[in-house]
C-alpha cells in the first residue's frame, strides 16, 4: 500500500470506459442538441417578435445564472412530473444538458451573427435574397466560422461538467474512476490517471480551438 | 368609334412606355429621429441614362440610393422604380425590384466565405431559380466581360480591391438587371485600381445600361455622365448636363464643392 501500484488501473479500465462512454455521449448530446436549440433562441432574440424575444432572453439569462448541478437535480425530479411517469436519470440529464448547453451556445451564436457586418445582409437583400436565405446563405456560414473556436472551447468546458451526473446516480468517467479509487484504496493513482485524461482530451480540445484560431486570423 | 380606337393604340404603343422614367424619384425625404438627411430629392432617369451624384460627404447620397433598392426607409415622398412603389411595396415586390436593379457598394460586399464562381451564382440560384450549369455559363462570361476570366476559383480575399470591385459589379450583372445603383464605388480602392474598375463602368454606360453612381470621379461624370446632380445637406441642390456643371455650375454651394474637389 506504500510504493504506487498502478496494477489496478488497467484491471479497472473496461469499467472506465463504460464511464468514458457516457461522458461523450453527454458531450455529444450536450454538443448537438445545445447548438440547434441554441440557434433557435439566439434567432428569436435576434429577429423574433417582442415577445417571444423577451421569453428567449430570460431563459438565457435565468439559466446562466444556475450552476448546472442545480439544472441537472431539478430535471431529474421535474421531468417525471411533468410527463407523469418516471424516465430514468439518462434521458432527464441528456434533457439538462441540451437545455443548460442552449443558453450558453445561444450567446456565441448571437455574438456571431452580430459580428458579421451590415454591409453583407445589405448586399445579398440588395440581389433580392428574403431575410431568411441571407441569414442561411451569407451570414450563417461566416458566424460560424467566427465561432468555432468558441464553440470548441465550450465543448471542452461542457466535457468536464459531464462529471457532474454523479448527483443524480450516473456513471460518468469521473464517478467510474472514484468509485474504483474506493474499492481498490488505490486514491493516487486512480486519480493522477484520471486527471491525465482530462489533460490529454482538454489539451487537444484547446489547441484546435488555438489551430482554428489562427486558421481564422491567417 | 375612330377616336376609342386612336386612343387605345396611343396608350400601349413602344414611344409613350420608353417615355416613362425608369425611375421617379418625387419629393422624398428622410430623418433619423429630429436629424433630416434627406429632403425633398425629386429626380427622374430615363432608361439608358447614367446619373452621376456628387456632393460633399455627409450630403445624403449614398442614403438616397439606397432609398431607390428599399435598402433604407424613407419617411416622405414617394419613389417609383420600373412600376413598383418602393416605400409601400410589400416585400415580395421588394424582393422583385431588387432582382431586377443591382447595387455595386464601397466596400464590395462580396461574400467571403464562398468562390468568385458562387459569388456569382449564389442569387440566380436561388433567387431567380437558375439551374447551376446555366448561372455557372452566365458567370463564365461576365468575369471574361470584366477582364477576370482566370479568377472563377478564388476568393475574394485573394483578389485585390480592383478585382474585387469588378466581381461586385459582375455579381450585379449576373441577375440581369436593368438598371444598377453604384454607391461610391471606388472609394475604398488604392488609386491604381481606380482606373480599372471605371473602365468597366464606361464600358457598361456605352453598352446602354441605366445607371445611378455616387462618385467623386469628375473624370467619368465628364466622360459618360448624361447628368451631374450635386447634392448637399439632404437637397438635391443642382441638376445639369455634365457639360454644364463643370463648366458652369449655377449655384454657389456646387462652386465651391467643385473648386475643393478640383484643386488637387
Amino acid at each position: 500500500m506504500d510504493a504506487f501500484d498502478w496494477g489496478a488501473v488497467p484491471a479497472a479500465l473496461p469499467f472506465l470506459l463504460d464511464g468514458m462512454q457516457l461522458s461523450l455521449l453527454l458531450l455529444a448530446v450536450g454538443m448537438l442538441g445545445g447548438t440547434a436549440l441554441g440557434l433557435l433562441v439566439a434567432l428569436l432574440r435576434l429577429f423574433g417578435p417582442r415577445i417571444p424575444a423577451a421569453i428567449a432572453a430570460a431563459y438565457v439569462d435565468g439559466l446562466r445564472a444556475i450552476p448546472l448541478v442545480l439544472v441537472l437535480f431539478w430535471f431529474y425530479f421535474l421531468v417525471p412530473l411533468a410527463i407523469g411517469r418516471p424516465v430514468g436519470a439518462l434521458p432527464s440529464a441528456l434533457i439538462a444538458f441540451v437545455i443548460f448547453e442552449a443558453a450558453y451556445y445561444s450567446e456565441i451564436i448571437r455574438a456571431g451573427i452580430g459580428s458579421v457586418r451590415s454591409g453583407q445582409w445589405q448586399a445579398a437583400q440588395a440581389l433580392g435574397m428574403t431575410r431568411g436565405q441571407t441569414l442561411r446563405l451569407v451570414v450563417l456560414p461566416q458566424a460560424l466560422r467566427a465561432m468555432l473556436p468558441i464553440l470548441v472551447t465550450q465543448a471542452v468546458i461542457l466535457f468536464q461538467d459531464t462529471s457532474l451526473v454523479y448527483v443524480i446516480g450516473l456513471r460518468d468517467f469521473m464517478t467510474a474512476t472514484s468509485i474504483s479509487a474506493e474499492e481498490g484504496g488505490r486514491l493516487v493513482e486512480f486519480y493522477a490517471f484520471a486527471a491525465l485524461v482530462y489533460l490529454i482530451v482538454c489539451s487537444a480540445g484547446t489547441e484546435l480551438a488555438h489551430a482554428l484560431q489562427r486558421r481564422r486570423s491567417a | 368609334m375612330n377616336a376609342t380606337v386612336s386612343v387605345a393604340v396611343a396608350s400601349s404603343t413602344e414611344p409613350v412606355l420608353a417615355q416613362a422614367p425608369l425611375l421617379r424619384i418625387d419629393g422624398v425625404g428622410k430623418s433619423y429621429g429630429t436629424v433630416q438627411v434627406l429632403s425633398g430629392c425629386t429626380l427622374d432617369v430615363q432608361r439608358g441614362e447614367v446619373v452621376v451624384i456628387c456632393g460633399p460627404s455627409g450630403s445624403g447620397k449614398s442614403t438616397l440610393i439606397k432609398c431607390v433598392n428599399g435598402l433604407v426607409p424613407f419617411n416622405a415622398g414617394r419613389i417609383l422604380c420600373d412600376g413598383v412603389d418602393v416605400g409601400l411595396g410589400r416585400q415580395v415586390d421588394l424582393v422583385r425590384l431588387r432582382t431586377r436593379v443591382g447595387m455595386v457598394f464601397q466596400n464590395f460586399e462580396l461574400y467571403p466565405h464562398l468562390s468568385v464562381l458562387e459569388n456569382l451564382c449564389l442569387a440566380p440560384v436561388h433567387v431567380l431559380r437558375r439551374p447551376r450549369s446555366e448561372a455557372a455559363e452566365r458567370a463564365h462570361q461576365l468575369l471574361v466581360r470584366v477582364g477576370l476570366p482566370d479568377k472563377a476559383g478564388s476568393l475574394p480575399g485573394q483578389l485585390s480591391g480592383g478585382q474585387q470591385q469588378r466581381v461586385a459589379i459582375a455579381r450585379a450583372l449576373a441577375m440581369d438587371p436593368i438598371a444598377l445603383l453604384f454607391d461610391e464605388p471606388t472609394s475604398a480602392l488604392d488609386p491604381e485600381m481606380v482606373g480599372e474598375v471605371l473602365d468597366v463602368m464606361v464600358e457598361l454606360a456605352r453598352d446602354g445600361m441605366t445607371m445611378m453612381v455616387v462618385t467623386h470621379e469628375m473624370g467619368f461624370a465628364r466622360k459618360v455622365a448624361d447628368r451631374v446632380v450635386f447634392m448637399d445637406a439632404g437637397r438635391i441642390v443642382e441638376t445639369g448636363t455634365a457639360d454644364g456643371f463643370f463648366s458652369e455650375p449655377t449655384t454657389e454651394r456646387a462652386r465651391g464643392f467643385l473648386s475643393r474637389i478640383l484643386s488637387h
